[in-house]
């Protein structure tokens, strides 16, 4: 069973959807990319290695943050700013990572929740003077690319998901890559996997290091399409979101794209009960958990290099 | 000196709470190994009761205000407690033996529609307490005056703590719950009701947890419909501080947290306090992978 045809068919409605779609809707679709390349990012470590990291939200605020600063007070172009904020993000990330990825999951869990806390209180805070306290960084220039301004909603569309489908690819790869199964004998029993001659230690630190890294891009292309960043856009509620899509997806990347939509699409189905949104939103939230608990589409077994007897060698 | 003393004293008032509320999770955690994120909603409805009787049933209109507050203080703990059980049926029940987090996100999904359901029904304006109900009487301990009602709130909240270990430690449906906490499956074989097990620490942790909302609402005088995640977030903060699913533990480290926070508060700034409190916890969880009192296992779930 592939879901090569599965694939294929979303690409084309995702390529045509912006053509049928008014400028409203663009821009929620816009929205939904960005959450769909957290989520893909928050994939890597949560999905695929087992990582329970509930803090997304403080990695999308230093690679959002970092672009905001250096186009603001640098003067740099958006685009550029791209690879030093997914850089700092990555640093962070590996920086407060180093001390607590051995720890146990529900531990790890509260930590990155209090990272997430503190990364905001300073930004609240205005620390180093740069951020700009509780408003945040306004100002931030329309990105170029090329000569070429970005400005439309359209636009915006077509770059966010043609990084959603760059992101794809590259993950996808990396799962089926050396690191990629390492990471997924970690997630299946990390005990083992240490006792196998993996370096747990050194492969969690690689995957938190890479989705926070990503995270940070994403953070890049939420502040150019904004124009400005607040703290408050970085709560823990984010992250809550993030991880409610990760884990709803059952860890695949059909699935996050999947689970992207009915979490952040449906919601916006729902504008019209303004006053009760939320309230359905968790109870939807529960719903879904117990109507699917191993989540929407999980990972298909892989085919491992060792034949069934009958099936013979194949190459 | 005395700012120390007058800061040690409120932190332990806070710390208290936090106290209380952290043995709501550190309990289902113990029996169930589930976060339950709605605890902290479940503690804003005790809040927002607890308002209700006292302030729309006119309870201290009828009985003096002494008895009032006791016998809101009981009817608040035992509605929140009947919520908890129906929760438990709802949300974490058909979950039980699913992946562990999908039951995560149904918790939070939990508390998602608690807090979205108390802002619809009271609205999202901040209510204010009666303050006839705060004790208005200072005490004068070591040469410092303090204010009663951190003494009566701490106080409250050692002894339904103590009342608490004594259940846990003493009683035969004490016992059952530590042994569902070592091993569920052998609990079941030696003839417990597990999911009696659980009904019970899902009454006795909301119960505790609203009746701490009730004294968060005495104590500051106001509440609003989001102070749950805050309070809940300390509260679990407290429960992994003092090793989670260990009931002195989350006591020790309710106590820890709100002394280190009213310090922090004191000496560092306002403005940093939670930040504080979180670096604080991440230290110690450095040092000691498993909380302050947790027991020493494998690194393996």
């Amino acid at each position: 069973m592939s879901r090569t045809p599965l694939y294929v068919a979303l690409a084309v409605v995702i390529a045509g959807l912006p053509l049928v779609c008014n400028a409203y809707w663009t821009d929620v679709c816009v929205m939904i990319g960005l959450y769909a390349l957290l989520s893909l990012s928050l994939n890597v470590m949560l999905g695929q290695a087992g990582i329970f990291n509930m803090g997304h939200a403080a990695f999308f605020a230093v690679g959002a943050y970092t672009t905001a600063i250096l186009n603001t007070v640098c003067h740099w172009s958006i685009f550029l700013t791209m690879l030093p904020a997914g850089a700092a993000a990555g640093l962070f990330a590996l920086a407060v990572a180093r001390p607590i990825i051995h720890l146990r999951g529900d531990y790890l869990l509260i930590v990155t929740i209090g990272i997430v806390e503190i990364v905001r209180i300073a930004l609240i805070n205005d620390v180093f003077g740069l951020t700009g306290g509780a408003n945040g960084i306004f100002g931030i220039s329309r990105p170029v690319f090329f000569g070429f301004r970005i400005v439309k909603g359209i636009q915006f569309y077509y770059l966010v998901w043609g990084m959603v489908g760059v992101s794809m690819l590259l993950f996808y790869g990396l799962w089926r890559s050396r690191f990629g199964r390492a990471l997924n004998y970690i997630k299946e029993d990390d005990v083992a996997a240490e006792g196998c001659g993996v370096n747990v230690t050194g492969y969690k630190l690689a995957a938190f290091t890479l989705g926070a890294a990503w995270a940070g891009v994403a953070g890049t292309v939420y502040a150019a399409k904004m124009l400005t960043i607040a703290p408050e856009s970085f709560n823990f509620m984010e992250s809550v979101i993030l991880f409610a899509v990760v884990i709803l997806s059952g860890g695949s990347q059909l699935g996050v794209l999947v689970s992207v939509f009915l979490f952040i699409g449906l919601p916006e189905l729902l504008r019209e009960f303004s006053e009760a949104r939320m309230l359905i939103f968790g109870l939807a939230m529960m719903v879904m958990m117990i109507w699917r608990p191993q989540g929407l589409l999980p990972p298909l077994p892989r085919r491992y290099a060792m034949p069934h007897p009958q099936e013979g060698a194949r190459p | 000196m005395e700012q120390f003393f007058q800061q040690l004293l409120n932190g332990l008032a806070v710390g208290g709470i936090y106290a209380l509320v952290a043995l709501g999770y550190t309990m289902v955690y113990g029996v169930l190994k589930l976060i339950n994120f709605a605890h902290g909603d479940l503690f804003t409805i005790g809040a927002y009761l607890g308002l209700t009787l006292l302030a729309s049933w006119n309870l201290a209109g009828v009985l003096p205000p002494a008895v009032a507050v006791l016998a809101v203080f009981l009817m608040v703990g035992l509605l929140v407690a009947l919520i908890g059980v129906v929760l438990e049926r709802a949300a974490y029940r058909p979950l039980r033996g699913a992946n562990r987090l999908s039951a995560v996100v149904s918790a939070l999904g939990a508390s998602i529609f608690f807090e979205n359901a108390i802002m619809l029904i009271y609205g999202a304006r901040v209510y204010v307490y009666p303050d006839f109900l705060r004790p208005d009487f200072t005490v004068n301990l070591f040469g410092v005056s303090v204010p009663g009602v951190r003494l009566l709130i701490l106080g409250a909240s050692v002894a339904l703590m103590l009342a608490l270990s004594a259940f846990i430690q003493r009683t035969r449906m004490g016992a059952a719950i530590r042994a569902t906490a070592i091993d569920p499956g052998a609990a079941r074989l030696m003839g417990i009701n597990v999911d009696r097990v659980i009904a019970l620490v899902f009454l006795i942790g909301p119960g505790l947890g609203g009746m701490a909302g009730l004294m968060v609402g005495i104590y500051y005088g106001q509440i609003d419909f989001t102070m749950g995640w805050s309070y809940g977030l300390k509260a679990f903060t407290a429960a992994i501080l003092g090793g989670i699913g260990n009931i002195p533990g989350a006591m020790l480290g309710g106590l820890l947290l709100g002394v280190t926070e009213a310090l922090a508060a004191g000496y560092v700034a306002m403005a940093w306090k939670d930040a504080v409190a979180f670096l604080v916890l991440i230290l110690i969880l450095i040092i000691r992978p498993t909380g302050i009192l947790g027991e020493r296992t494998a690194d393996k779930l």
